[in-house]
């Protein structure tokens, strides 16, 4: 099967085969990339996070059916945390979406972190783009926690949603600090819990103090995702932002400077593979680590004298 | 003997044990304590805590004279392929001498479709009888007096209906609603947490439960309205102290639910019943049926103030261990069942299912159904385990063991009360979380030989493929079929059509009690499938909580 | 760096999912990346997702009975999707009589009850294309 051909031609084997390549980062993936490259820049990225238990796969499933109801394809990509022990990983993001397989307008994905720091916001990067090229109106990203690999996976997005609950005692003060930067649109889920108002009250105070602020003000929208009760308004919001950051030239802007990331993920990520395989290859690495480990030189010197050879 | 006196030689025995241990290193997986003595129930109060039966706590029994009255109910659970098949068997049942019957409903109808649904594909007859409508149900119980026999009916989400259908049937035979006893099930927290049989979210799910309590006090008043089922906890993986502490947390959930509908703890609380699993270790399991026995009656006369005797008495149906089973050197089942039914009957069941040897392989045999009754009738009239009441009382052990599982489980019933109460932790998926935390620790300890299963992780043989084996025809998953679309036009459509109009008006309407409108559809002959259909409509329908 | 993907289903309506959430466990801590999808899904659904996720492995379980029928039709699903060489695997409650038709169809292994997870690790293990 010629996958970008087939890809192109709406065919969900070639999607699934292509996401495959680029999360197994298999040779053939660079040139998928490249032959993808042209067909993608049409879809709109929405990022959505927020803590464990907080609901955001339901929140995304009733997402979806609603614009799929306006006649818009979707394609969502769930991340969970592999663990760093084992390896392995549950994704069970999809469990909560099950009332979309069948339809052939939304095409979903789990993936797991696989323990890589900057990779995972790349080929998640790369995951999209392939969703792009196939025709995908909307594309999702969500994942889990609100720690800088999922700052770095939600840079991917147009719109950031930070979906948050009542009730998580301490845990949220320290959540908060961190999401107030990433959210565009905030959604407190299961509000019909004790405390959904304080904490919308706590959000608000928080966005006051925030300095910040330009003028989007992040709207916070309550919605209890279960019963389908504030999606509309939460569409709304997302609707509002986006047109805020295209109006604004935000987006270009945004989109700019992703442009500019990809650019740079893909240096890095190629040459600093160039230069380890070299390195293992020659024997020099294990030469280099036992000269580190006695003291004979240092990491810093060693990368420049390579840098000098190899990089001139 | 003084407590100082047994210290002094617990003292002396535990340094002598130092010695032997040091030469021969314990088996692992065993209690805490190798020996208990007095000291481990000095603190225990016996007339507050242990006392006597038929009296409250009612640590020893819910009866005055328990089995030396009567035996336990042994009540066989049955049912497979069409209504006329599980006739046949029930009477069968009843000749050999079982004392109440037990219906298994096959999973269409258990989640209230019917069998042309395209989703009872394969699943018809398989694990139970097929009920579409009620023309099976008068099938089903032909020439069984419904005024003599006592039926327990294995429905959780559809109960309404398919007692519905049961009080029509008697309805034909002349039998006045009042004089029908049994149980349905009924217990749909349970369904969330460990056996998967729902249909709708659950709150409409808890209506339907208190619009069951309601019209039974008033109509069906020796119904027994509710099995708190433990047993499916368990098979799920749970320990001993979280199968009765979740069912006990479920069980406060339905009288707060009740109450909250404007019912009296009194008027329904004496017609709630518990239903238990016999696992394999006999003394704990002892001690878990008097333990949750203490449990209970603590939480209706303190937390809901119950007056009544009857309220504040745990009754229980047991049934042994499935999951238990192995399919390995089947026949050595035989002996576990009967291990497990030594443990119901010194445990103090009201009545006993006892499983047949070769359920880890396909459905029960004639034969093996046979042998699982006559375990029950050797326990009872050769043991002599049924001579004295609660025989394994005053044992250190066993008491010693009753105290910490009531300990455990009232553990657990803080923090769900903290989470805020049953249905909010089963929607957290806390509850599931726990018991597949046990379920894996099981199997991993089974991987590891730190826990031996007989012929599966040790002793095991070379077998041959066992024979016999009871097998549901695919073709009955047709015939059922056939029988539907038959009986569909033969009735009269319109009222089909007028009865389910109704009903979509009283679930529109909360305050509406929704079981004389469903007796109504029922009567018309509307079919299992039709009715649920309505209640989905207007309910929806239930999404899992899965947290691996 | 590639990963086994194992998607882990209940076909049919039964509840019973204490051996699939087990197997789903014990495969995470084989190191696989396991898609569980929970109860009463339709071979349609199972397949489909299947595709989707680009799973190497489809791990079914049923205790009610209604293997004969469903296993079967989950193998075809896969294969009209093109799906040809994803290992198909099943266990519950499933006689030894009925395994030689269900292997006939495409079922690759069969595990009742008792097997220990580490077999059913090691069956992957070795049999994952």
């Amino acid at each position: 099967m010629d996958i970008v051909e087939e890809l192109l031609k709406g065919n969900r084997l070639a999607l699934s085969r292509a996401i495959t390549a680029i999360e197994n980062e298999y040779d053939e993936a660079m040139d998928i990339m490249k032959k993808l490259y042209p067909h993608t820049g049409h879809a709109f990225v929405l990022g959505i996070t927020g803590p464990p238990g907080a609901g955001k796969s339901t929140l995304t499933d009733k997402l979806a059916r609603a614009y799929r109801a306006q006649g818009k394809t979707v394609g969502i990509i769930a991340i969970d945390p592999t663990s760093p022990f084992t390896g392995g990983a549950i994704l069970g993001d999809r469990i909560r979406m099950n009332g979309l397989t069948m339809d052939e307008g939304v095409f979903i994905r789990s993936m797991g972190t696989r323990g890589s720091l900057g990779g995972l916001s790349h080929k998640t990067a790369d995951a999209v783009k392939a969703m792009d090229a196939f025709g995908k109106d909307i594309i999702f990203v969500e994942t889990v926690g609100v720690g800088q690999s999922e700052v770095d996976i939600v840079k991917a997005a147009d719109t950031t949603m930070v979906v948050l609950i009542p009730g998580m005692g301490d845990d949220i003060q320290a959540i908060k600090a961190g999401i107030l930067e990433i959210g565009d649109v905030f959604t407190i889920n299961k509000a019909d819990h004790d405390g959904a108002d304080k904490l919308v009250r706590e959000m608000n105070m928080m966005l006051d103090l925030d300095g910040l602020m330009t003028d989007w003000r992040p709207p916070i929208q309550k919605v209890i995702a279960s019963q389908n009760e504030g999606i509309t308004e939460t569409i709304e919001n997302i609707e509002k932002h986006f047109k805020y950051i295209s109006e604004n030239g935000i987006l270009t802007k945004r989109r700019t400077e992703r442009s500019k990331n990809e650019m740079l993920d893909v240096l890095h990520s190629n040459i600093g593979s160039y230069i380890t395989n070299k390195l293992v290859e020659t024997g020099k690495m294990d030469e280099y680590v036992e000269q580190i480990k006695a003291r004979e030189t240092d990491p810093y010197t060693v990368v420049s004298n390579v840098m000098k050879d190899m990089l001139k | 003997m003084s407590n100082e006196k047994i210290q002094a030689g617990l003292d002396k025995y535990n340094a002598s044990v130092e010695k032997a241990t040091a030469k021969f290193p314990e088996r692992p997986n065993l209690p805490e304590q190798r020996l208990y003595t007095p000291l481990d129930i000095k603190d225990t109060d016996y007339a507050d805590e242990i006392g006597f039966p038929g009296m409250y706590p009612y640590t020893r029994g819910v009866q005055p004279t328990m089995y030396r009255g009567r035996f336990w109910t042994m009540r066989m659970y049955a049912g497979f392929s069409t209504a006329a098949e599980s006739n046949k068997r029930y009477r069968y049942l009843i000749e050999s001498g079982a004392t109440g019957l037990s219906c298994a409903f096959d999973l269409p109808t258990q989640i209230g479709y019917d069998s042309d649904d395209p989703i009872s594909e394969g699943e018809v007859g398989k694990v139970g009888v097929a009920i579409d409508s009620l023309a099976d149900m008068e099938v089903l119980f032909d020439q069984i007096d419904l005024g003599k026999v006592s039926t327990s009916m294995t429905i959780n989400a559809p109960a309404s209906v398919l007692l519905s259908m049961y009080i029509a049937v008697a309805e034909k035979q002349g039998v006045p609603a009042d004089q029908l006893k049994g149980t349905i099930q009924n217990d749909i927290l349970k369904e969330y947490a460990a056996r998967g049989t729902y249909i709708f979210p659950p709150r409409p799910s808890m209506r339907l439960i208190t619009n069951i309590f309601e019209y039974c006090s008033k109509n069906v008043p020796k119904w027994n309205t509710i099995s708190i089922s433990g047993y499916h906890i368990r098979e799920a993986g749970s320990t001993a102290s979280q199968e009765i502490a979740f069912t006990i947390a479920d069980g406060i959930a339905y009288c707060e639910a009740a109450i909250k509908a404007g019912l009296h703890i009194d008027d329904f609380a004496g017609r709630l019943s518990f239903f238990w699993n016999a696992h394999n270790n006999v003394l704990e399991e002892v001690a878990k049926f008097r333990a949750s026995r203490r449990v209970w009656a603590k939480v209706m006369k303190e937390r809901f103030h119950a007056e009544k005797p009857k309220s504040m008495m745990l009754r229980v149906h047991t049934q042994t261990a499935g999951s238990m089973l192995t399919a390995q050197q089947p026949n050595n089942n035989i002996i576990r069942v009967a291990l497990q039914t030594a443990a119901a009957v010194m445990g103090g069941t009201q009545s006993l299912h006892t499983n047949s040897r070769d359920e880890a392989l396909a459905l029960p045999t004639e034969e093996s159904v046979m042998i699982a009754l006559r375990t029950q009738q050797i326990v009872a009239y050769e043991s002599g385990l049924a001579d004295v009441i609660d025989p394994l009382a005053g044992s250190y052990y066993v008491e010693a063991l009753t105290n910490k599982i009531e300990k455990e489980a009232w553990e657990y019933i803080k923090k769900i009360d903290e989470i805020g109460g049953a249905v909010a932790a089963i929607e957290k998926g806390y509850i599931q979380k726990e018991i597949q935390d046990s379920a894996y620790k099981w199997q991993m300890d089974v991987e590891s030989g730190a826990k031996t299963i007989v012929g599966v992780n040790k002793f095991q043989i070379e077998e041959e493929p066992p024979k016999g084996l009871l097998k549901v025809d695919a073709s009955v998953g047709v015939a059922q079929c056939k029988r539907l679309a038959d009986m569909k036009a033969k009735r009269d459509n319109d009222a089909v059509k007028a009865a389910l109009a109704d009903l979509k008006k009283a679930c529109q309407d909360e305050n509406e009690n929704l079981m004389p409108h469903i007796l109504n559809a029922v009567r018309t002959y509307a079919t299992l499938g039709e009715i649920c259909g309505v209640m989905r409509e207007v309910f929806g329908e239930y999404e899992a909580h899965v947290n691996l | 760096m590639a990963k086994v993907r194992v998607l882990v289903a209940k076909p049919g309506l039964d509840g019973h999912d204490r051996g699939a959430k087990v197997v789903a466990r014990a495969l995470r801590d084989a190191g696989f990346e396991v898609i569980y999808t929970g109860l009463r899904q339709t071979p349609e659904q199972i397949a489909e997702a299947a595709l989707q996720e680009d799973v190497n492995v489809v791990a079914m379980s049923i205790l009610s009975g209604a293997h004969p029928h469903l296993f079967p039709k989950v193998v075809n699903l896969l294969r009209e999707k093109g799906m040809d060489d994803v290992l198909i695997i099943g266990g519950g409650v499933i006689p030894e009589t009925d395994i030689p038709a269900l292997k006939e169809a495409g079922i690759a292994e069969v595990f009742t009850p008792g097997t220990p997870t580490g077999d059913i690790v090691d069956f992957i293990k070795a049999n994952v294309k």
